[in-house]
């Protein structure tokens, strides 16, 4: 019998979450065309001219209000707003050489992360600094020795090869930094400043220049115009020149746009997902779709944020490997050349 | 949804920001530098000692690993060769123990082959002697028969019996 009672208490929930926001939507929907012909005969008594725009602007009321704020959220902005409790206003600084350097809410995130780093490695090093390699690391210094041991060996080491440690400092910190900005922006109130493209531009015009110094100092300036020619015979030099350069290019290019795009569109689908529950009006909505389905993207997030940032160093470590590798072509070819 | 195509449309997404390129840049420069000094340099250096102290442990044990072997070997060797030395031994000695044995019971023989024979020449000596007396004897009691025969005189039958009672009384004084 009481089975029974649960399966019909079941059955009954479920027609009620398909019912109510149907019947919700209805009313939404009987609301909504009343209001906009509303609107449209003001309109048309007041501002004939300027129909159009305010049509657009009453027709979809709540889809800009939601847009607006999921923009307000991933976009950079001088204002740390902490919503129920009021704002910060960050302060607005002289612009020096004509750039407007003023602290915004990225810059805050950036600052925020680079703290956090400081304070965990600061902890760590110490530890690692009196400790004599009879005894093992414990607790937060094991924790980063794992990502640290990882970064070393099988991204740095097995990417890179020959003369990896000039550039594990770099790797890591890149890997340390960008996953904290990662983390941090999913805490509430938090911003991803690895979600705006001027971070990871700027992040990833540093691997540029590291893989370009490296390449220099593995080939030397010969070396390197040869590498652009990517052994061809001379007469392919017009094409194949012109594509190693573009090639030196795209590598950053798509590692500015593959983190921005990865952390900007987590966050956009989760508030998109929050925002429909707002934008049909149903907390049965909310319930049942926009909170699970939330939840599930913000755990994904949480694992995205370690991918990108492990995604970000591999390419890095890659390109320099690539960059720096005395591999075969060129000598091969010379070799083929002697006989 | 509307919204994506608004959020797409805004473009301010992409719209560069010089301010934050230049805090990023500084940020991103002070971190590493410290980072480079404070954490990177310690654990790292830790973790290569650790590795190195790894493979020299392991090269020990290996190292260890092999001299035991020897060692091992060598034991089984002198072993081996300890066991032969005592079969060896064992073999010498019980070769020794039967010629020993061998010569003691010749010379066992031989003494009591000799003793046997200086047994049997005083047997002989003496039984000369025991003849020699035996005969004297018989001499002397047949001179002494001679003299009861001669004494008695005549009677034939009467000697007869004094000879047959002496010889009796002779067989029964032996006795």
């Amino acid at each position: 019998m009481k089975r029974v009672n649960v399966i019909r208490v079941k059955a009954f929930l479920k027609v009620i979450a398909i019912l109510v926001p149907l019947a919700l939507n209805v009313n939404s929907l009987v609301a909504a065309p009343a209001v906009s012909s509303v609107g449209a005969s003001r309109d048309v008594v007041a501002v004939p001219a300027a129909e159009g725009l305010h049509d657009v602007a009453q027709a979809a009321p709540e889809e800009e209000k939601a847009g607006d704020v999921i923009m307000h959220h991933i976009l950079d902005n001088n204002v740390f707003a902490f919503d129920p409790f009021g704002e910060v206003h960050l302060p607005k600084l002289p612009p020096i050489a004509g750039i407007d350097i003023s602290i915004t809410k990225h810059v805050v995130m950036l600052w925020l992360v680079s703290a956090a780093l400081l304070i965990v490695f600061s902890i760590v090093g110490g530890k690692y600094k009196n400790m004599t390699p009879r005894n093992a690391p414990k607790g937060l210094a094991n924790a980063m020795e794992a990502l640290v041991e990882f970064i070393r060996v099988d991204v740095a080491k097995s990417n890179i090869g020959h003369g990896y440690e000039k550039h594990l400092p770099y790797l890591l910190t890149v890997f340390f930094f960008i996953l904290f900005c990662n983390l941090l922006g999913l805490i509430p109130y938090g911003a991803t400043a690895t979600g705006n493209v001027n971070v990871t531009l700027t992040l990833s015009v540093f691997t540029f220049f590291v893989t370009q110094i490296a390449a220099f100092k593995a080939h030397g300036v010969k070396g390197y115009l040869q590498h652009l020619t990517a052994g061809t015979h001379w007469s392919l030099w017009i094409i194949m020149v012109p594509i190693e350069i573009i090639g030196q290019f795209t590598k950053p290019f798509a590692l500015t746009v593959r983190l921005f795009a990865n952390m900007t569109a987590g966050h956009i689908i989760i508030l998109s997902l929050i925002f429909i529950s707002f934008i049909l009006k149903s907390y049965v909505v909310a319930v049942a779709v926009s909170v699970p389905f939330a939840i599930f993207i913000y755990l994904l997030e949480l694992f995205v944020a370690f991918l990108q940032a492990f995604v970000f160093t591999m390419l890095s470590a890659l390109f320099i490997g690539l960059a720096t590798a005395h591999e075969g072509h060129d000598e091969h070819v010379a070799e083929v050349a002697h006989h | 949804m509307l919204t994506s195509g608004i959020i797409l449309l805004a473009g301010s997404l992409l719209s560069p920001n010089p301010g934050l390129i230049f805090w990023t840049a500084v940020t991103f420069v002070i971190v590493l530098l410290i980072l480079k000094k404070i954490a990177w340099g310690p654990i790292l250096s830790a973790l290569e000692e650790r590795e190195k102290g790894i493979q020299s442990s392991i090269d020990r044990a290996h190292q260890a690993k092999d001299e035991s072997e020897a060692i091992l070997r060598k034991n089984r060797e002198l072993l081996a060769k300890a066991d032969a030395e005592s079969d060896r031994i064992i073999r010498e000695g019980k070769d020794f123990a039967d010629k020993l044995r061998a010569d003691l019971t010749d010379k066992a023989q031989a003494e009591a082959k000799k003793m046997i024979a200086s047994a049997k020449d005083e047997i002989e000596q003496e039984k000369r002697r025991a003849l020699d007396v035996l005969r004297n004897e018989v001499a002397d009691l047949a001179v002494m028969g001679a003299e009861k025969i001669i004494k008695t005189a005549l009677d034939a039958d009467m000697q007869k019996k004094i000879v047959d009672s002496m010889i009796q009384d002779l067989s029964t004084k032996r006795n």
